[in-house]
């Protein structure tokens, strides 16, 4: 054990995090360079796509130090507000962060919010001023940043390049010389702390653990402490680029068991797994329960297919452990999920991950945060949903989530910022000046402002230099109503929303007129509506379509109408038919993008 | 065995009509090498067909009219030459009112050319030139009656409707009339539409024009679908307008899974296994064709692709939609699979059965495409 090293690599969002670990795996020879390739631990898709990293993930490199070999077990973690939770689980199974900040861009808001996570836990950390190569890098500034930060030495800090290979000898140095070895008793009881799952369709549901106690071999009896159920250990192993099978996994190091577990219910993260004819004693604390921001109704397109749906959620759940959901029930959609997410960005990796690995088809309804609505009588109803909301003479009072956002900026934008919170019911509480030009600003708004489209506006006004951090501080009465749209009379309530009193008429004309644009014309008119209550308050008319008929269709034009007509077709499938109306996806969503 | 047909693009054209999204070129200085390199083609792809019996020859465009002699001899000498032009082939010439003379009808008689089609578009001076077409009505006239002297005995007009220079459909009453006077043997209308590659693509872009009142044209396709039917045209694709015997061959065979081979820039070819798209392209299709390359690319069909293009175009047409054949095709229920959207139908009467045949009604075929994408497998 005195050999092995468990780290994680956490930083605000791109500041290097998976580029450094690129140079690490090829500076310890784990990966050859036919297998190289950009951000090559971002494996899925969706993470390629979007050059982000989404999951946290874990790999095992050997490396001779002073003519020792050590086990450095890496955990590559992702840097979006959206994803802290896979942050803190990484933590978890380490002793150890890589904390790299950004030479060009400085301290910002999950740099901070991930290295409190990081102390929390205990965690050594090894600061690391990366992207020193590029010609905006402001290396000395941001030494002092991270020196007023961290209280570190000025020495300690490692100047490097995830790009151009520069101080990489000088980090994994620093990992073996800083970085306290696990602690840990291989001759204890086993207690392994399982921190990720993967769904495998072939071979059932891979667990992901950190053994702290113990050894766990190949052909155990275990037992998962929390739900009792126990298993044949059919496989354990380490993980390198693939899986790699070993005889046994031991207390320090971090691994993965197969056990022909099927069933997704039966893997919680956090649990401990332990051997059943010499358990441990207690249990390993798992981890803080997650606090979902932002709820929102996914529902399969076809209302047959909700119980594949209900399998595939289950077996995304395995590898997200920050998703939540229960069984709810729409007028309009029929059977579907009320989701808990983490954020906008969270909401939309799930259903895009729900769609290319599980093949479902799925619309999401408008997202809402939570609600508290205190009736005459008294009594507290949590909603998560319009559609939960009392009808509004039962109402006493509503109170809607606050949070603390902590947004860092140059000053030159004190302003533009000020405004979009003040717009959007923000107090500001302070604004420190970390240097001349830096500027922290502290406001208290409510969630459900900041949740949608905050984080694109104000990047925009702040031309990208702002970061933004934000938690929940509690619950606050908000004058807020429920608005509802009805198309051809009746009431659609995937499409209710939640909103402030105020603004609630001029957001009711303006959605309408977004549905008009979203909604396909279709062969008879619609009439979209708004209401509160009883009361209408806009209304907006699709005409219906007469003529669905292109005017030529000779030899070249043949094949490119049949790409046309099934490409629409293809959209058709993500429409949601309510009553007889086909909705769109997008005008569920239609409520996000009011100005 | 299945006969195929040849088409010949011409991509040329004095000026540029403002709806038109075809391939085509203005500037004419590269006509001769662009038509030796037609047949250039055409002996490329000598075997691309089938068979090497051809039974209808299109030339099409563009604007084939503005052809001189020597063209016309190089493109007839390279069709005996590489093919075997059957005894009774059907060979279709498209042309612009503005082009027609005496000398060229009797120049297209030479080489046998049996059917014109000729782009009247319209017979009122003022939708012509909103168009941007370079013809007037009276040579509309002029035109079609010059023709019928000649000798030519298969004609066939195109005409736009749904052109919003006016909210009534007087002018499209009175070119139908006009039309019906000229007592052509096949008549062909087509709804104006606004294609983004186009004059009018880009007016409506910038706001210029506004998008099309689909009601109005909804009613002025009606208008013509009646008037014709009236005067015992067939109706035989939604498009498509003949007195009998008179339906075009050339384009049927697109629609009943015949082959064809497209030759010159933009042309489209069909196997029955694949699709092949020429370069729309000019100087490329030139310079590729001159160092002996097929300047296509192809596209290979699949059972889905040919099944849907099966609906897709027989829908279009009368002859529907046969169960049992798309069974024996593609082994594929039709039947079975669109039970609920069939029945739909039929009870909206929006497509009939008959003899074991599925056809658009008349007012189905207002919203062709969408039952063909209800019936499409994607
Ligand atoms: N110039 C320069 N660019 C770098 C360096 N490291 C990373 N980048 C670039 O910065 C961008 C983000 O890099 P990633 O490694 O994906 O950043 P990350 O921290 O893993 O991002 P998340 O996982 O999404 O938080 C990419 O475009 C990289 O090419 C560096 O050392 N120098
Ligand atoms: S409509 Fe005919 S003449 Fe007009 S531009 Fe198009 S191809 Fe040329
Ligand atoms: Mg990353």
């Amino acid at each position: 054990m005195e050999h092995i090293r468990n780290f994680c690599i956490i930083a605000h969002i791109d500041h290097g995090k998976s580029t450094l670990a690129d140079r690490l795996l090829e500076f310890t020879k784990t990966i050859n360079q036919r297998q190289m390739q950009d951000q090559v631990l971002d494996d899925m898709e969706l993470e390629k796509e979007r050059g982000i990293t989404i999951k946290s993930h874990a790999i095992q490199m050997d490396y001779t130090y002073e003519g020792k070999k050590y086990v450095l077990n890496l955990i590559d973690t992702p840097g979006h507000v959206d994803f802290s939770y896979e942050v803190s689980r990484s933590i978890a199974a380490c002793e150890g962060a890589l904390l790299l900040v950004d030479a060009s861009q400085g301290i910002q808001a999950q740099t901070i919010s991930n290295l409190y996570l990081a102390l929390e836990n205990n965690l050594e950390i090894i600061p690391v001023l990366n992207k020193i190569d590029l010609p905006g890098a402001m290396p000395e500034e941001v030494k002092d940043q991270m020196v007023d930060l961290l209280g570190c030495d000025r020495n300690g800090i490692i100047a490097a390049s995830g790009k151009e290979g520069i101080g990489i000898d000088l980090i994994l140095e620093a990992i073996i010389k800083r970085i306290p070895p696990p602690k840990g008793d291989k001759n204890a009881p086993l207690q392994a702390l399982i921190f990720d799952s993967v769904f495998n369709s072939f071979r059932g549901i891979e667990v992901i653990f950190r053994c702290y106690n113990g050894v766990i071999r190949k052909g155990d009896k275990v037992k998962f402490v929390a739900t009792g159920k126990e298993y044949i250990a059919d496989e354990v192993g380490i993980l390198r680029l693939n899986k790699e099978p070993r005889e046994m996994v031991e207390a320090g190091d971090v691994g993965y068991l197969i056990s022909g577990i099927k069933s997704a219910k039966e893997v919680k993260v956090g649990d401990t797994i332990t051997h059943v004819a010499n358990p441990c004693e207690k249990a390993i604390k798992g981890f803080a329960e997650v606090k979902p921001m932002v709820f929102a109704g996914v529902y399969p397109v076809d209302t047959s297919e909700f119980e594949d749906l209900r399998d595939a959620m289950e077996k995304l759940q395995l590898n997200d452990a920050a998703l939540v959901w229960e069984v709810e029930t729409s007028m309009a959609l029929g059977y579907g999920f009320r989701c808990g997410f983490l954020g906008m960005l969270h909401l939309e990796i799930v259903q895009e991950r729900l769609e290319r690995e599980f093949n479902q088809t799925v619309i999401t309804t408008v997202p809402s945060v939570q609600f508290w609505v205190f009736d005459t009588k008294g009594n507290k109803h949590i909603v998560n949903a319009p559609s939960e909301m009392p009808d509004p003479s039962k109402i006493d009072h509503v109170e809607e989530p606050f949070i603390k956002a902590q947004i860092i900026t140059k000053s030159e934008f004190i302003g533009p910022i000020m405004k979009l919170c003040m717009d959007k019911r923000g107090i500001l509480k302070n604004q420190t000046y970390l240097t001349a030009e830096r500027v922290e600003m502290n406001f208290e708004m409510p969630l459900s402002e900041m949740v949608f489209d905050f984080f694109d506006k104000l990047k925009s006004i702040s031309r990208g230099y702002a970061s933004l951090d934000y938690e929940l501080i509690g619950y606050r009465e908000s004058n807020m109503v429920k608005l509802d749209i009805l198309l051809n009379g009746d009431r659609v309530d995937a499409l209710s929303a939640i909103v402030h009193r105020d603004r609630a008429y001029e957001w009711g004309k303006k959605l309408c007129e977004k549905l008009k644009e979203l909604i396909p014309r279709q062969q008879f008119e619609i009439a979209i509506q708004a209401a509160i209550g009883s009361k209408i308050i806009a209304r907006e008319t699709i005409s219906a379509l007469r003529k669905d008929v292109l005017a030529k269709c000779y030899g070249g034009d043949i094949s490119r109408k049949r790409k046309l007509l099934e490409k629409q077709k293809k959209g058709k499938k993500r429409m949601r038919q309510v009553g007889n109306v086909e909705i769109p996806q997008e005008a569920f969503m239609a409520v996000l993008k009011i100005e | 065995m299945a006969l195929a047909g040849l088409y010949i693009h011409i991509p040329f054209c004095s000026v540029a009509c403002h709806y038109c999204d075809f391939h085509f070129s203005t500037s004419l200085h590269s006509i001769d090498a662009l038509v030796e390199c037609i047949a250039e083609e055409m002996f490329l792809q000598k075997n691309y067909l089938p068979s090497p019996e051809i039974e209808t020859v299109y030339l099409g465009g563009g604007t084939p009219s503005l052809l001189k002699k020597h063209h016309m001899d190089v493109l007839f000498n390279a069709i005996h030459k590489n093919f075997k032009l059957l005894p009774q082939a059907e060979i279709t010439l498209e042309a612009n009112p503005d082009d027609i003379t005496k000398e060229k009808l009797s120049l297209w008689k030479n080489y046998d050319i049996n059917r014109l089609s000729i782009g009247v578009q319209s017979f009122h001076d003022d939708e012509l030139k909103y168009l941007n077409r370079i013809h007037t009505s009276k040579q509309n006239y002029q035109s079609v009656g010059m023709a019928q002297d000649a000798g030519f005995q298969n004609i066939s007009i195109d005409l736009i409707y749904g052109i919003p220079l006016e909210k009534n459909h007087n002018k499209l009453q009175q070119s139908l009339r006009s039309a019906l006077e000229l007592n052509v043997q096949h008549i062909s209308a087509y709804c104006l539409t606004i294609e983004p590659d186009t004059v009018f693509g880009r007016w409506l872009h910038s706001g210029k024009i506004s998008a099309a009142d689909d009601t109005f044209q909804a009613e002025q396709f009606v208008l013509i679908q009646n008037t014709l039917l009236q005067q015992h045209y067939e109706q035989y694709e939604i498009s498509n307008y003949a007195k009998p015997h008179y339906i075009s061959k050339h384009n049927s065979n697109y629609w009943l899974d015949r082959p064809y081979l497209g030759v010159g820039p933009s042309a489209h070819s069909y196997n029955l296994h694949s699709r092949q798209y020429n370069i729309a392209n000019n100087e490329l299709y030139i310079r590729q064709v001159k160092q002996h390359i097929i300047p296509a690319q192809i596209e290979l069909c699949t059972n889905t692709s040919k099944y849907n293009d099966y609906i897709l175009t027989r829908l279009r047409t009368k002859w529907g939609i046969d169960a049992n054949e798309i069974t024996k095709k593609f082994g594929i229920h039709f039947e079975l699979i669109n039970k609920k959207k069939i029945e739909e139908f039929m009870s909206e009467k929006m497509i009939s059965f008959d003899e074991n045949v599925y056809r658009l009604t008349k007012e189905g075929m207002l919203i062709a495409d969408h039952i063909t994408r209800a019936f499409f497998i994607v």
